[in-house]
């Protein structure tokens, strides 16, 4: 839940993982992130910022290095603690609401923790207004469209309180409309917010700092100005430059 | 639209039944599921030649459906595949037990002939008394009532996630059918070469999304409880289930009163 704790939230030191032996994924990590960031995890398919993303939720425990959340090390002992202050966006919306309704998925999380009703009704009246689908509250989640599930799977993170938001590929599938008002619910939000995507664009419009991933190692870490202006740099680890600074 | 689309929607329109506004659907789940199995137990009970009190029983199915706004069409449609089997439960009785009962003018009615009538009427409320539980209370409903009678946590959260783990089958399932029958026009079904294949796939992506479901619940701290919202019993939620109950205690001894 958020703390309202300021400085460094998250510290990664010489992070290794692999799933199996001989197939390392993530080669000596190192990223200190602070309240209020925004930052871009960019990378090629495949490069291992899905997992990253993972690890820092405590999904996968078996890592090499320091990895902190809110100063408290991700393991096993402390994950229930890890967890009350990070939330996860997944990539699939479907896949992540899995009550009937909208208001019973943002409630899920809160109900869990053991909150008093009138504090979980408060957490998801608020939530589903951060998100701006209150009217969406008794609908059922099946009958959603594709922006509409992205805003409920944010809102059921949100009704948490977290200190820090991990989302993955939070504009796929969306429409223009649907994905501008993503950029301004997301710059709405002042907690720690790590953004894995491909949209450059998107990026460059919801945050300041870009980490760039390649062959599971950060080889740059700068202003997102600087970093999705280097046509070199993103072409040659397989991206491309954002489409505004295209040049047809 | 293909089968398997049409099992989904079948299902997503019971969904929709729960969202009802309806006073049937604002009743306590506990009330529902205790009217539901005690009347499911007084039906089975009723001795088998029994033909009175069984039709009298029905009291409760009329009333379901009717005060309840059900469509008893739907409902039957719903339980398409029970029904069968309730229908041929005891259709060997007659050939047994050929002593007459009754007789109608000059034909006479075996006990068979009775139970065979009795054992598929009990069979056919049974269904519909589920049908109409499952339709005015949500599966998380029907779970907090099984939390509160103490059920053991382990079989609530089991009767939970099967409930959202055939949603996601269903829906897997029909991508791949229709995946398939896009570049197979013009079959008629799978060819039973390619089934191996796309029921082990079926199954993978199917795990897949159950364990994305899975990390999600645990990434909101889901510890293995089952946490809802507390229902407040109202006066209703206690007088309806013992009016109910009443009812089917007087008609299963009503041969006492004649």
């Amino acid at each position: 839940m958020h703390t309202g704790i300021h400085g460094e939230l998250l510290t990664i030191e010489h992070l290794n993982f692999s799933y199996e032996k001989n197939q390392q994924v993530l080669f000596d990590l190192n990223l200190h992130a602070h309240d209020g960031e925004s930052i871009g995890l960019l990378g090629a398919n495949g490069i291992g910022k899905s997992t990253l993303l993972k690890l820092l939720v405590g999904l996968y425990l078996d890592y090499d290095g320091r990895l902190e959340i809110v100063g408290h090390a991700v393991n096993k002992k402390n994950l229930n603690h890890v967890r009350e202050h990070i939330g996860y966006v997944f990539q699939d919306s479907d896949s992540q609401l899995f009550m009937s309704t909208v208001e019973q998925d943002v409630s899920f999380g809160p109900r869990n923790y053991g909150l008093s009703e009138d504090e979980v009704k408060r957490r998801t009246d608020e939530a589903l207004a951060k998100v701006h689908i209150e009217y969406l509250r008794n609908k059922q989640i099946y009958k959603l469209s594709g922006g509409e599930k992205k805003l409920a799977a944010i809102a059921t993170i949100l009704s948490m309180e977290p200190d820090i938001i991990l989302m993955d590929e939070p504009s796929i599938a969306l429409d223009p409309r649907n994905r501008r008002n993503l950029i301004n619910i997301l710059n709405e939000l002042k907690c720690l917010k790590i953004v894995a995507s491909h949209d450059l664009d998107f990026i460059m419009d919801t945050c300041e700092r870009v980490v760039l991933l390649h062959d599971g190692t950060i080889i740059a870490d700068d202003k997102a100005e600087v970093i999705l202006r280097d046509k070199e740099l993103l072409e040659s680890h397989g991206l491309e430059l954002p489409l505004r600074f295209q040049n047809y | 639209m293909d089968s398997i689309e049409k099992k989904l929607n079948e299902f997503k329109s019971i969904e929709e039944l729960w969202q009802r506004s309806h006073w049937m659907n604002d009743l306590h789940p506990l009330g529902k599921l205790l009217i539901s199995v005690i009347y499911i137990f007084t039906v089975v009970s009723i001795n088998k030649y029994a033909v009175t009190p069984l039709i009298l029983m029905s009291v409760y199915i009329i009333f379901g459906f009717v005060i309840g706004e059900l469509s008893f069409k739907t409902g039957i449609y719903r339980m398409r595949l029970i029904l069968p089997l309730v229908i041929f439960v005891g259709v060997l009785n007659p050939f047994f037990d050929k002593e007459v009962l009754l007789q109608v003018g000059d034909v006479g009615i075996s006990r068979g002939v009775i139970s065979m009538f009795t054992l598929m009427l009990k069979g056919f409320y049974a269904v519909l008394a589920t049908y109409i539980l499952i339709a005015t209370t949500s599966i998380e409903k029907i779970c907090y009532a099984l939390s509160v009678l103490h059920v053991p946590k382990i079989i609530v959260i089991v009767v939970l996630l099967i409930g959202r783990y055939f949603y996601i089958m269903g829906e897997e399932a029909d991508r791949i059918a229709t995946a398939y029958k896009l570049r197979a026009p013009h079959q008629n079904g799978v060819h039973y070469s390619a089934w191996g294949t796309l029921v082990g796939m079926w199954l993978i992506r199917s795990m897949d999304r159950a364990t994305i479901v899975y990390e999600s619940m645990l990434l909101r701290g889901f510890k293995g409880d089952f946490s809802s919202e507390k229902i407040k019993v109202r006066a209703i939620d206690v007088i309806y289930p013992i009016v109910w109950i009443t009812i089917f205690i007087l008609i299963r001894h009503s041969y006492l009163f004649l």
